[in-house]
């Protein structure tokens, strides 16, 4: 497939916004039950307000892959059936929780609505974060399915494709908040990081599952099927245009099969190993350079992943377009 | 219900084209706008097609043969393109089973195009929006048009009469009989999409001959023939 440079950066960036708001919650709920100090309501605020730009940023990225931009809200209609009308719901919604849960927190309003048992205060921040949790975790797997639904894609047709864009969003997410804390200062950069940490290595074992089935794949079709002829030696020598067609720009990625290696090589290092001992060396010297280093190093590693997930994908009409007479 | 689709012959198809250039000749002048090109008198033309006639060499020099393929939309019976779209802009007409694209309603996201293991859909460069065959929707619905000519532009252009239409779902149907007795197939058929258009395979005409049939090794005259010949002239020999 043609990696497309909107999609590229859709999905990273709506990945890091999620991971970044879901890492406010989760300093929040750690808070709530005593196991981290509060924190002022502005950070929550803060980083809820970076979370949303993150994520209309990615908005952004993703008209630029519409041929007719204008006629984009005619996508919500078909919901029933297709993850990229759900995504293109959910999207918004996660977008306004996020939009609330940090006006809420930037104006205080953070007095107890009712209680549950002896201790916990529920206050509207919570209740919008949780909400926020469930939508943005309905975001990661719309926006995933919208790849693995595609059965033809074989490559893109498995559980591991959601997993890989759950965890490699949270991760970037984690890793921006260990970021952000380290940028003000704040003790959380700990926290934040060691989650990140976790979750980066989670993604790792999603990413090499991932790219084990994917070297053993045996695809369905074959020239063979393509044009139902049975013979072992099939070769097509003209496809019906000499200068190319939209079917020759949208699946293949036109570049040697000995860069999507390297870049393989080199998202495994920037998204994985190199992001994790960074967060180990900044515990070690208490650098608050370092988390911001890694993440930004995390992310560009995410866009080189996202890319060789498109090359890596082969769909089955390039049967119909092997060679040019 | 009624499942209009084309039978394509690949014994008789010669790999002219006139099929592509019909097709774009009149869906390019039609209501629904141009089938547009770029670069066309240049180096690298490309455009929007609905139709294209490939090219396959199968076996081994010099033993190979010559395979011309003509590839549409198939208007499965099961279409994946359909429900993936966020739009509704793709849909089946459900009164004769043509697949279609609502261009007003598509915003161009190739969705569509993805979800097509055959590369049927094209997405139109300057319209920007995804386009593919129709089987001349707006020809054979077009109750001002004779019987004749109420076809897909490619079928009556076929100088070889290697494309048929009709409907698939009736048994008695021209399609439906060659499907039938010409052992039609489908493009594919692992994915279980049903496409409605189905192909014809090439066939050769071979005449068996027995060694037998060649050499008489039940010669009447060998049995039956009992004379010990000494080198003598025999009837063989005599020549007149």
């Amino acid at each position: 497939m043609h990696p497309a440079f909107s999609v590229i950066f859709l999905t990273t960036l709506l990945g890091a916004g999620q991971g970044l708001y879901l890492a406010m919650v989760t300093g929040q709920l750690y808070a709530v039950a005593r196991f981290l100090p509060a924190q002022a309501d502005q950070f929550y605020a803060i980083g809820s307000l970076v979370a949303l730009l993150l994520l209309i940023a990615g908005l952004g990225a993703s008209f630029f892959h519409l041929g007719r931009p204008e006629r984009a809200w005619r996508a919500a209609a078909m919901w029933r059936t297709s993850w990229l009308s759900r995504e293109v719901i959910v999207l918004p919604i996660v977008m306004a929780l996020v939009f609330a849960y940090g006006v809420a927190h930037w104006f205080g309003w953070t007095r107890p609505l009712f209680q549950v048992g002896a201790v916990l205060q529920v206050d509207l921040t919570l209740l919008l974060g949780v909400l926020g949790t469930i939508a943005s975790l309905a975001l990661f797997v719309c926006t995933a399915m919208i790849y693995a639904a595609v059965r033809f894609l074989q490559e893109w047709h498995t559980p591991l494709t959601v997993s890989n864009f759950l965890f490699l969003g949270a991760a970037s997410g984690f890793m921006l908040a260990a970021a952000y804390s380290a940028y003000i200062g704040n003790p959380l950069v700990t926290f934040y990081g060691t989650w990140a940490v976790i979750l980066t290595l989670v993604g790792l074992a999603s990413r090499l599952a991932h790219l084990r089935r994917n070297a053993r794949l045996k695809h369905k079709s074959t020239v063979q099927t393509a044009i139902g002829v049975r013979h072992a030696n099939v070769v097509q020598k003209a496809q019906g245009a000499t200068g190319g067609s939209f079917n020759t720009r949208e699946f293949f990625h036109g570049r040697r099969q000995s860069l999507v290696e390297r870049l393989r090589t080199v998202y495994l290092a920037l998204v994985f190993p190199i992001p994790v001992l960074l967060i180990g060396l900044s515990y070690l010297i208490g650098s608050s350079n370092l988390p911001i280093i890694a993440f930004f190093v995390q992310f560009a590693g995410l866009l080189i992943e996202r890319w060789s997930f498109f090359a890596e994908a082969r769909h089955p009409q390039n049967l119909y377009y092997q060679s040019v007479a | 219900m009624t499942q209009l689709a084309l039978v394509i012959d690949l014994n008789v198809c010669v790999g002219c084209h006139a099929c592509v250039t019909s097709c774009k000749e009149w869906n390019t002048s039609g209501w629904a706008g141009p089938l547009v090109d770029q670069n066309p008198y240049e180096g690298s033309p490309t455009g929007t097609f609905f139709n294209r006639v490939q090219t396959f060499e199968v076996g081994t020099f010099p033993n190979t043969e010559t395979v011309h393929f003509p590839k549409s939309c198939l208007h499965c019976e099961e279409p994946p393109c359909v429900p993936v779209c966020p739009t509704g802009a793709s849909y089946k007409r459900p009164d004769n089973g043509v697949v279609l694209v609502d261009y007003d309603k598509c915003i161009g996201c190739k969705y569509c195009s993805w979800a097509c293991p055959y590369g049927a859909r094209e997405l139109d460069e300057q319209q920007k929006v995804m386009k593919k065959c129709t089987l001349c929707i707006d020809r054979i619905t077009d109750a001002k048009l004779s019987e004749r000519d109420r076809k897909p532009s490619c079928v009556l252009a076929c100088p070889a009469n290697a494309r048929l239409f009709g409907d698939v779902h009736d048994p008695d149907s021209e399609v439906s009989i060659a499907i039938r007795e010409r052992g039609g197939y489908q493009l594919m058929p692992e994915w279980g999409t049903k496409p409605a258009n189905h192909y014809l395979p090439r066939q050769k005409t071979r005449m068996h001959i027995d060694p037998e049939e060649l050499t008489r090794v039940d010669n009447p005259w060998r049995k039956e023939d009992l004379t010990d010949y000494t080198g003598e002239e025999t009837l063989d020999d005599v020549a007149w």
